[in-house]
């Protein structure tokens, strides 16, 4: 009897080591105040629409675009991140180049470079009369103002999530494992793409979700760069802004609920694949 | 093939294939590859906010600094920052010392509860408290009623700050402490130090670098956060716009000049938070958490 209370009540494990009620208080407390009270007005105030009025708005065809080009470009942009993003971190682990710790350091920028900035930086490379821009169009190219725009900034704020969660992985690469791939007749490409890239997915996998998921909020960086064309350029946190200007409470709400969970939904099917591929092969992220 | 073996008996090392490496060729060119890609998306857009700003020289560059908005959006920012930092900096703390040094169910959920803002939208954390505050919520007519103004003012981009910047501090501590154990504490305590001073005088010091990184981190971010602060603050000139939203306004009314001056100041903060954090790491690299992601 006295077991079964103590098993029940064990919230958890005994320790010397005192301040637990105190420091869990204090992290419940902001975690409800801060996150959860806001975050569960958000689904408060979207299931008080109803099913019929929630439909309309999220299938409203500005909306279902917005979306959609929010999505698309932010999948375009981390794919572009995995493959350049799996490169640098490999020239960075394996090769010894001058100003490589300089290059390292700069990865991080895009933590560090309040969106805003990057958005009328990136603009002021890529607009047609711009830095690149004006390079690109006497052959017809356009990247600012377009989706490709979009695409472009999206690249900028999602490399460093590609880079930091494969940079690690590689590091603890054994070598011996190429060394016995070489030993048993395999050419540099086979190791690679046989041996060494599917211990790393995991890790390839991670960096996706993190800089797809950051892709599709992305706000500040695009507004300026994408020319916000509706139908066309417009990104959904934008539409999220343009209908609060316009007092239209309900559709905001809506393009915000619809977003979270179809991003909540990636990032859960892609965790399940990455814990696939760990059982797999072994290691990773 | 002669010449080959020749020339790598004769040390020409060039001539010689690592089993574990690519050829000459393949290294150049993945390098040659990657510093294109970083120099098109990294440096030149940094580059461009530089020579931008200077464009009509310095002399209109004062200027811009020297007037009163600009003055009123940095003197909120730092507010901003003051305010938010050092709440999710006890915040922080508290999380990863409930986290790190005991073992609880339902653990890995409230880990996950502290990461879920890095995967909202920074719009949609504005909008949250816009829909909690705003004049048709629950709250609204109560606010307005005892005149008290959250919305398009200090707290509400406070309140939008502090969601936002959340996890930093944590996410940094949790793996830092998780790896240093308790039996640093423990030894404190069996020698009758209470509490506190275990915490002052052992914890604090083991995890002072590390804890110094997540606030580096943390107040970058709140600096220079631009999605959920422009959807709370209501972009009142001189009152409730942050340097983000100032640079946002400059630049919509094609005062490009003046929008990259301020820019420029945003773009020094990353550049020295770039640089305090890679001395950290390079300093003290086994004292700041293994796993670097956010």
């Amino acid at each position: 009897m006295t077991a079964r209370t103590a098993s029940l009540w064990q919230f958890r494990q005994p320790s010397v080591i005192p301040g637990f009620g105190l420091a869990l208080g204090v992290t419940l407390s902001w975690l409800i105040l801060i996150i959860l009270i806001p975050l569960s007005g958000l689904a408060w105030r979207s299931s008080a629409l109803g099913w019929s009025t929630f439909w309309t708005l999220a299938t409203d065809t500005r909306t279902v675009n917005a979306l959609r080009i929010s999505f698309g470009t932010a999948f375009l942009a981390a794919l572009v991140n995995v493959i350049f993003g799996v490169i640098l971190a490999w020239v960075l682990v394996r090769y010894r180049f001058p100003g490589k710790r300089i290059i390292d350091a700069m990865v991080d920028l895009p933590f560090a470079l309040p969106t805003a900035v990057a958005g009328i930086a990136l603009t002021a490379l890529y607009a047609p009369n711009g830095w690149i821009g004006s390079l690109l169009t006497p052959f017809g190219i356009k990247i600012a103002f377009t989706p490709i725009g979009i695409v472009f900034a999206l690249v900028f704020v999602g490399l460093p999530f590609v880079v930091r969660t494969v940079q690690p992985i590689m590091e603890e690469i054994d070598k011996e494992v190429e060394e016995a791939a070489a030993t048993l007749g395999a050419n540099r490409f086979q190791t690679i793409r046989r041996v060494l890239l599917p211990g790393l997915a995991p890790a390839v996998l991670t960096g996706f979700a993190l800089a797809f998921a950051r892709g599709v909020g992305e706000y500040g960086s695009v507004i300026f760069i994408a020319g916000n064309l509706p139908y066309v350029s417009e990104i959904a946190p934008l539409l999220i802004v343009i209908r609060l200007e316009e007092f239209n409470y309900p559709a905001a709400t809506a393009i915000a609920a619809v977003m979270l969970i179809i991003s909540f939904a990636m990032l859960l099917i892609i965790n399940t694949i990455q814990a696939w591929s760990r059982r797999r092969y072994g290691y990773g992220a | 093939m002669a010449h080959d073996a020749i020339s790598s008996r004769t040390g020409n090392t060039e001539t010689v294939r690592i089993a574990t490496s690519e050829s000459r060729l393949a290294r150049y060119g993945l390098i040659g590859v990657a510093l294109c890609f970083v120099a098109l998306f990294l440096v030149l857009p940094l580059a461009a906010v530089f020579t931008e700003a200077m464009r009509n020289g310095p002399g209109e560059f004062a200027t811009v600094l020297a007037d009163p908005e600009t003055f009123a959006a940095i003197k909120l920012t730092l507010l901003v920052a003051v305010i938010a930092v050092p709440l999710n900096l006890v915040f922080g703390i508290a999380a990863a010392w409930a986290i790190a040094k005991f073992e609880f169910k339902g653990k890995a959920f409230l880990t996950t509860l502290i990461d879920l803002p890095f995967s909202v939208s920074p719009v949609i954390s504005g909008l949250v408290f816009v829909l909690l505050f705003g004049s048709h919520s629950l709250l609204g007519p109560w606010l307005q009623s005892h005149g008290i103004q959250i919305l398009f003012a200090v707290p509400g981009i406070v309140l939008a700050t502090v969601f936002v910047t959340f996890p930093f501090v944590a996410r940094e501590l949790i793996p830092l402490m998780q790896e240093q154990g308790t039996s640093d504490e423990e030894a404190a305590l069996s020698l009758g130090a209470s509490g506190w001073q275990t915490f002052w005088y052992v914890t604090l010091p083991n995890i002072k670098w590390g804890l110094l990184y997540g606030v580096l981190l943390c107040n970058a971010r709140a600096m220079g956060e631009f999605g959920a602060v422009s959807v709370v603050s209501g972009h009142i000139r001189g009152l409730t716009n942050t340097m983000p939203l100032q640079v946002e306004i400059l630049y919509n009314e094609y005062n490009f000049v003046a929008a990259f001056a301020v820019a420029t100041l945003l773009a020094l903060l990353a550049l020295v938070t770039l640089v305090l954090k890679s001395v950290l790491e390079m300093k003290y690299s086994e004292q700041i958490a293994a796993s670097r992601r956010h």
